[in-house]
């Protein structure tokens, strides 16, 4: 065992001495260098942030150009071949590049500060992790740039996808694209789960972790299980394409329908995914600005695991029209009405915080609270669907769509906007224009029901999904009217978001470190926090730290300003996965370049098989293996290759 | 507006009248409850009032889970109808009717199908393209059959979706109450002109859907004028190399069959009412009219196009 495991730890009081010794240990270099090689986890969060916001601009402008075209009837703005890719392309970016990382981004971020610890368990994972996702987001894009986006939509079915019937690069850059993104999705899971079991502050025993832990930590054990499906699903694909192995063509004996299965088997629980963190985030806010612990604590927190449990069991409700036994879809059909009781449960749960509460108006609030009305909209437009022979009706209509977007606009934008609302002051030290923030709030909340809520009609009125046109006289041309308005001014709403992030970052007031009376411990430690987040590890009694003397529920004081100092090193604290008992101290990695090379070395492989060129796979395989060595070099200064004199103590 | 031609607001067959109630059902329940939710979130959100957060004091009045429990038990209600309604209604519409009184082979293609008539013996078989006829009142069932992709079969005012999906064979079923043109589209992603593969469901009574039957049944006949024979002759040359037409050497069966194509209300799989000008269009300019459909520009003269429209007229 290693020496500094079982360091007694020295306590200590946060002092500035103490605080500079920290810094000189933590601080990433200046320079090219540090910035290729930084493992700090609030540096990579706001890279996540930064690019998924750039992402979701992308696919925005996309949005709005398949808006246009269907304005009105009959309109050729865009071939059907250029509408089909903007479509799928526009679906891909916001569910796989978009709203996924998004919350990625925050949880980096904010995990170890919500917490109590140094950063997260496997920091130069979290690197990569980055790396990956900004190289399938390069990946995706330079096949869309010279043409060859993707155009079969998000969900790609078989055999339309195979060679026979898509010809072109599209579908390579889309399936291997999509198998380097698993990659990042699976480490970042991976690291996640770790971080959450073993490196909370001390006496932050599992009731007391913030709900959006909660979300992210169910998402990722969900991304675990599900992400190896759909990474499956596209390298048979690509197998398919490329060396025609059949698993998808009925022509060589192969099965259609086997796509749905591996596909729906992650994309529903995605869908899960891709919400859960974001509800945590609502679930954490809204209290702060009611000023009261959210209600039935223990009851969200098991809501978001049973969830995610039940939304193993839905995949097959993509799939009704599919010609499976009734039997079988009756069964999906329960399950999915079922999971309609977790979602209940954190819906009343919010309503009772606010009305329960005193809700204080702020931006944040707003976006907050009206995203409970959105999410119950979303909602019963999925228990719609989860009713077999309704969703025959409803399946593949402009209802569907109207359901997804109330889903991943109403569940997972406006959360982020108001999350950003809301720990924008932690991330940059300056507060958001609430002027602006208001305008911001209601163009958005305006302009999107202008543009979704008819749409449900369209959708009743039998509109088809996926059509670059139809004809006059199907009662669908003012509707389609009234939602191309609604989704200008829905982004016009979305620019003042990006207007006021721009403003507020250069000149927006300053924050201080809780401007909004938190209750969590990221509101402990200065805006911006520094790098090594916490001086001294806080010791945590209760579900909110920092409201303790105002809620007055025992004696017990959580210990903010005197706790471990862990500054002999790059030191972190591992405590027990239940209880968050310390277990043992662990030296962090420092910043290396390693992370970024295996990173660029994949991508030169990837752009090797997608050219099917067996050079530049060699190239950019040797390239991984170079970095990896690189990377798993022991190292001294980590214990991995302790002095020879220290080895025989050790065993003597 | 709720009888728009693929609106499911309204029905006009068994199948689709036994789930419009359970639609109506789950619609009504939905907006009550988006309703009531925006309202209790709208009178507890007007309480907000602006200050500064950090400046009110945080106080935890009551553990609101009675909030919980009354909004679960509520919720309870709608869930556990909509939950036996639907295996009930499951129950009556997911079986094909177990004596057909008509059986049909519907098989999808990149962007048209193609519709087969069984019948006990060769003769009785005949195919037709993107128009289903039925008798009112019979009990038809479709065998679906993906000829290339995966396209799914929908006509909204008799039937709900079933996919045509390549390598199996899906069945639905279809029953008409009253006489009428139904439309139908195909509602599964299928490629570039996915937006264009319509069809239509002609409801006749029992006379008129066995007079139609017997005209489709016959042989085209032999071209009588000048004109009819070099179209007749340019069909063989040209078209018979995808279309066929019984009765002539044509008979590929890559595209649709064309023995009774001047009897068709529509062309271009429900796109274009069939008409001399529109049939003219569409045999010179496919790739203008739908882009990506698997008919190519043919380049004709004005003299070829219209000894080929004289003979396709003859085809009723």
């Amino acid at each position: 065992m290693r020496e500094a495991a079982f360091r007694t730890p020295d306590i200590g009081d946060d002092t500035d001495v103490l605080r500079a010794r920290l810094h000189a240990i933590w601080a990433t270099e200046p320079g090219i260098k540090g910035w290729l090689g930084t493992v700090d986890h609030k540096e990579i969060g706001i890279r996540y942030i930064v690019t998924a916001f750039i992402v979701l601009a992308l696919g925005g402008i996309e949005a709005l150009v398949i808006r246009l075209q269907l304005a009105g009837p009959d309109l050729h703005l865009l071939t059907p071949e250029q509408y089909d890719e903007f479509f799928s392309t526009h679906g891909m970016t916001m569910i796989f590049l978009y709203a996924s990382p998004i919350l990625s981004g925050f949880s980096n971020y904010l995990w170890p500060l919500l917490l109590g610890g140094r950063d997260m368990a496997f920091p130069r994972l979290n690197a990569f992790s980055y790396w990956v996702y900004l190289g399938a987001v390069v990946f995706l894009y330079s096949g869309f740039l010279i043409g060859a986006g993707p155009n079969d939509g998000w969900f790609n079915y078989v055999p339309y996808a195979e060679k026979a019937y898509n010809p072109g690069f599209n579908q390579d850059f889309y399936s291997l694209g999509l198998i380097f993104l698993g990659i990042s999705t699976t480490v970042g899971a991976a690291n996640f789960i770790v971080t959450a079991f073993k490196t909370r502050a001390p006496g932050m025993s599992i009731n007391r972790l913030p709900i959006m832990v909660w979300g992210t930590l169910t998402a990722s054990v969900a991304n675990l299980v599900v992400v190896p499906a759909v990474s499956l699903a596209f390298f048979m694909l690509w197998m398919d394409r490329q060396f025609g192995t059949d698993f998808f063509m009925p022509s060589g004996g192969g099965q259609p329908l086997l796509w749905q299965h591996l596909f729906w088997i992650f994309g529903h629980p995605w869908v899960y995914a891709i919400v859960l963190p974001a509800m945590g985030m609502v679930s954490d806010g809204l209290p702060v600005f009611c000023r009261r612990p959210l209600v039935g604590y223990s009851l969200v927190a098991l809501a978001t695991v049973s969830v995610m449990l039940l939304g193993f069991g839905v995949w097959v409700h993509h799939m009704f029209a599919t010609g499976l036994p009734g039997l079988s879809l009756s069964f999906f059909s329960g399950a999915s009405i079922i999971i309609t009781y977790p979602s209940a449960v954190t819906v009343f749960a919010w309503i009772a915080t606010i009305w329960l509460g005193r809700p204080v108006l702020k931006t944040a609030f707003l976006f907050f609270a009206s995203m409970i009305v959105l999410f119950v909209i979303g909602g019963v437009s999925g228990f719609m669907t989860a009713s077999v022979p309704v969703d025959w009706q409803l399946t593949d209509t402009y209802f569907v769509v109207a359901h997804i977007h109330y889903v991943l606009i109403g569940i997972n934008v406006f959360p982020v906007v108001g999350a950003t609302y809301f720990w924008f002051p932690k991330m940059t030290g300056r507060l958001m224009d609430e002027r602006l923030g208001r305008w911001n709030f209601w163009t958005m909340f305006i302009g999107f029901n202008i543009g979704f809520l008819p749409m449900h009609l369209t959708g009743l009125l039998g509109m088809p999904r996926r059509i670059y046109t139809y004809p006059a006289g199907m009662g669908w041309s003012t509707l389609n009217m009234i939602t191309t308005i609604g989704s200008f001014i829905f982004a016009v709403g979305v620019l003042l978001f990006f207007i006021n992030v721009w403003k507020s970052w250069r000149s927006g007031e300053i924050a201080g470190d809780n401007p909004w009376g938190g209750s969590t411990l990221e509101w402990s430690v200065p805006s911006p926090p520094p790098p090594y987040n916490f001086a001294v590890i806080p010791t945590v009694a209760s579900r909110h730290p920092l409201w303790e003397d105002q809620l007055q529920r025992s004696e017990a004081r959580s210990s903010l300003r005197r706790g471990m100092t862990l500054d002999q090193g790059k030191e972190a604290l591992h405590t027990s996965p239940i209880d968050a008992i310390p277990e043992r101290i662990i030296e962090e990695p420092g910043d290396t370049i390693a992370p970024f090379l295996l990173a660029v070395a994949m991508m030169v492989l990837f752009y090797g098989m997608l050219l099917k060129s067996w050079w530049v796979i060699g190239i950019g395989g040797i390239g991984c293996l170079a970095a990896l060595l690189l990377w798993l070099w022991p190292r001294r200064t980590m214990l991995e290759r302790a002095p020879a004199d220290r080895r025989e103590a050790a065993h003597g | 507006m709720i009888g728009a031609p693929l609106s499911y607001l309204s029905s006009a067959g068994r199948r689709a009248a036994t789930i419009l109630p359970l639609t109506w059902f789950t619609l009504c329940v939905s907006i009550a409850v988006c309703l009531i939710i925006a309202t209790l979130v709208w009178i507890a959100a007007r309480r907000a009032r602006r200050a500064a957060p950090a400046e009110v004091a945080v106080e935890q009045r009551g553990d609101g889970v009675r909030w919980i429990a009354i909004g679960v038990i509520l919720t309870s209600i709608p869930l556990a109808i909509t939950l036996v309604w639907t295996i009930g209604a499951l129950a009556n519409v997911v079986g094909p009717p177990r004596r057909p009184d008509l059986v049909l082979d519907v098989t999808g293609h990149q962007w048209w199908w193609q519709v087969d008539y069984n019948g006990a013996l060769p003769s009785d078989r005949f195919a037709t393209a993107n128009e289903i006829h039925i008798p009112v009142g019979a009990k038809v069932l479709v065998r679906l059959h993906g000829g290339d992709v995966i396209h799914s079969f929908w006509v909204p005012k008799l039937s709900g979706k079933t996919d045509a999906i390549p390598g199996q064979t899906n069945l639905s079923w279809l029953e008409a109450d009253h006489p009428g043109v139904y439309r139908g589209q195909c509602t599964e992603y299928c490629g570039v002109e996915h937006a264009r593969m319509g069809f239509e469901v002609i409801a006749e009574s029992r006379d008129e859907f066995e007079r139609w039957r017997a005209a489709q049944l016959q042989t085209a006949p032999p071209p009588v004028t000048a004109a009819q024979l070099r179209g007749s002759q340019l069909f063989e040359f040209r078209c018979s190399l995808c279309h066929a037409v019984r009765g002539t050497t044509a008979a590929s069966h890559y595209g649709p069959d064309l023995t009774h194509i001047a009897s068709r209300r529509m062309i271009a799989a429900a796109m274009l009412p069939n008409n001399p000008g529109t049939l003219s269009g569409w045999i010179e300019n496919p790739q203008t009219i739908k882009p990506g459909a698997l008919m190519p520009d043919q380049h004709l003269s004005g003299r070829q196009l219209a000894d080929l429209r004289a003979y396709l007229e003859t085809l009723k």
